[in-house]
């Protein structure tokens, strides 16, 4: 029982227009809600940096440096940055199952909007909203002792977009499966929770047992998370003795069969995942009734 | 072209048969009642309709679309009031019925006018900028209902629209709906446990078990019931079924612990019954018939038996008394 994508419509003329609307009457609504919403900004916040300040402080003496001029803050931290855009992204699927519970979705549903309109608003208000997180965070990077320039923070932001509409898709297929709250948050655990340890958030992918080198080599995550750390470790002040200008330690960088992943190389694989993703995330949502 | 035609449409869910079968028009500017009870299929007809359901089988058209093909030329036609809310509860009232505006494509200058006109319609103007989670439940309904007028549909479903409403507000609410007719030919199809709400249709399918099993005028539904309605109470309830049965050769019924029947014209009848009715008899009545007694005779059961309680019976006595 579905509806394919082609009858969604029918042939009709201000197709593009519509489509616009669509996009942009979801992405308002759901920034409306977030901008109104004052205790989901807080708890959004307050989970990393309570995850920084105790893992950070704690394992910082502990660990020691992990490579020339890069103590275990500044590896991190950056870390935390995409975890933050990977949580708030994923939000967008919850709240699709939330609407749907609450009846709301019914609303939008009967509304002359395309599914994947729909699917498109969600992505587009996620990102913008994780976007946002992310960028805030980016506030105690003083206090951690991590240096930004300018030119990291426009860099910045694409890569967290498509890490954001990526996730944004994928919390999407998810929600489109799930009839309730609890299979939603049940998923999140079983499958986001050791996604999200695995993907070099935390710790190096690198010198860990072979079957979590493998799943973290296959979880898209790791490279939104390696994109965003290297983009970091580019500008930090390296100590007196290191030339400048060298390679990330492959200690901590993420080698795929002997190649050591690029900003840009990681950049395209979570980009090529996030199109696979949202595909099947339109496709999956216009067919549910 | 009629507003809505439906032709044989079915739909199972895995071995439930929820509709089975329905067909009927719904002519354009006509107001058409779904009546029925619980779990009839009246929903889920809507949903069809509406395009939130496929059907198993069968054809329908709402504005001339076909509900599965045309979907989105449908949705644009069309405008519902849900049974269940389906508002944001986080968002305020205005920010929810702009959110529709936005959605249906309302010019601005239309969108602030009719908002203003609805809000104010439904006594919300004052609290607009509230959040709708601070309402209460019959300030909910009346915005959904404010909502689902908002762009100028031509179709307007109504599932249970003034469901918990006070008599005052839904008088309101049918005033506006029936001018909004006059005035734009607006067809509707709704759906109400209300009786008096039901009169306000010029055409009511009685629907049970997913089909049809009478579609007329609310005054021809009552006319062929035949008559008056008696209701008595009496000292042995078995014992006067029997006697009705086979001395008087009705068919009465057991609707609320009364024993109720009907009769072609109560002034001729009641004063012999009365005379010759062995049965001890401890309170009767007489009334015109209502929908729900056309309930009963077509299906044997009340629609809403559990609410229909003794307020309801007091009611039907007090009025019984006035004529
Ligand atoms: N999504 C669904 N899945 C399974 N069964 C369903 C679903 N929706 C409705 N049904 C079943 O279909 C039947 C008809 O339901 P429907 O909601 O259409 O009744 P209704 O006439 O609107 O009743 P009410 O007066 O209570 O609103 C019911 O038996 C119901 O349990
Ligand atoms: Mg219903």
């Amino acid at each position: 029982m579905g509806t394919d994508e082609k009858n969604d419509g029918g042939d009709e003329p201000m197709k593009i227009a519509e489509q616009w609307r669509g996009i942009w009457v979801i992405a308002y609504r759901d920034l409306l809600r977030f901008t109104g919403d004052r205790i989901r900004l807080v708890s959004a916040l307050a989970m990393p940096i309570i995850f920084l300040v105790i893992f950070g402080a704690g394992f910082n003496n502990v660990i020691g440096q992990l490579a020339p001029g890069i103590d275990f803050m500044k590896f991190v931290y950056p870390g935390i940055i995409a975890m933050t855009v990977l949580n708030s992204s994923l939000m967008s699927g919850l709240s699709i199952v939330w609407d749907r519970e609450f009846g709301f979705l019914r609303e939008v549903l009967v509304a002359p909007l395309s599914r994947g309109s729909v699917v498109a608003g969600k992505i587009v208000g996620s990102a913008v909203i994780s976007l946002a997180q992310g960028i805030i965070m980016l506030v105690i990077a003083p206090i951690v002792d991590v240096r930004l320039t300018a030119m990291l923070v426009l860099k910045l932001v694409p890569v967290l977009l498509i890490i954001s509409i990526s996730i944004s898709a994928l919390g999407i297929l998810i929600a489109s499966r799930m009839r309730s709250q609890q299979g939603f948050q049940l998923v999140m655990m079983v499958l986001l929770m050791p996604m999200t340890f695995l993907s070099g958030v935390m710790f190096p992918v690198n010198n860990v047992p072979v079957w979590m080198e493998v799943i973290s080599k296959v979880n898209p995550l790791t490279y939104g998370v390696d994109a965003v750390r290297q983009l970091f470790l580019a500008v930090q002040p390296l100590p007196a003795g290191i030339p400048a200008g060298i390679p990330m330690p492959s200690a901590i960088g993420v080698t795929v069969f002997g190649r050591t992943m690029g900003v840009l190389d990681d950049t395209l694989v979570v980009a090529g995942l996030g199109i696979l993703l949202l595909i099947m995330a339109v496709v999956t949502f216009s067919r549910q009734e | 072209m009629n507003a809505i035609e439906i032709n044989g449409i079915v739909k199972k869910f895995g071995q439930l048969v929820a509709v089975d079968g329905i067909s009927f028009n719904v002519e354009k500017g006509e107001i058409f009642g779904f009546l029925g009870p619980n779990g009839a299929g009246k929903t889920t007809t809507i949903n069809i309709l509406c395009t939130l359901l496929l059907p198993t089988s069968g054809k329908a058209s709402v504005n001339g679309f076909d509900v599965v093909r045309e979907r989105r030329q449908v949705q644009r036609s069309i405008g519902l009031v849900f049974q269940d809310p389906t508002l944001d509860d986080y968002l305020t009232a205005e920010q929810n019925l702009r959110f529709h505006a936005y959605a249906y494509g309302v010019p601005r200058d239309v969108r602030e006018k009719r908002m203003t006109e609805l809000l104010e319609l439904m006594e919300l103007n004052d609290r607009r900028r509230s959040r709708v989670s601070t309402y209460s439940g019959g300030m909910k309904r009346r915005l959904e209902v404010a909502r689902g007028l908002l762009h100028h549909p031509q179709v307007l479903f109504l599932d249970e629209p003034t469901l918990g409403l006070d008599p005052q507000t839904r008088r309101h609410i049918w005033d506006y709906i029936t001018t909004l007719r006059k005035q734009e030919n607006l067809s509707i199809l709704m759906t109400t446990h209300y009786m008096d709400e039901a009169e306000y249709c010029d055409r009511i399918a009685v629907i049970d078990h997913g089909k049809i099993v009478a579609l007329d005028t609310p005054t021809r539904l009552k006319d062929s019931v035949g008559g008056d309605v008696v209701s008595l109470q009496a000292d042995n309830q078995e014992q006067a079924l029997i006697e009705l049965k086979e001395s008087f050769k009705l068919s009465p019924v057991v609707q609320n612990g009364m024993v109720s029947f009907s009769v072609p014209r109560s002034d001729v009848f009641l004063p012999e019954f009365l005379r010759s009715f062995r049965s001890g008899i401890r309170s009767i009545s007489v009334r015109r018939p209502t929908l729900d007694d056309v309930f009963l005779k077509l299906t044997g059961r009340a629609i809403r038996e559990q609410e229909a309680g003794a307020w309801e019976q007091m009611r039907r006595m007090m009025g019984a008394m006035n004529r």
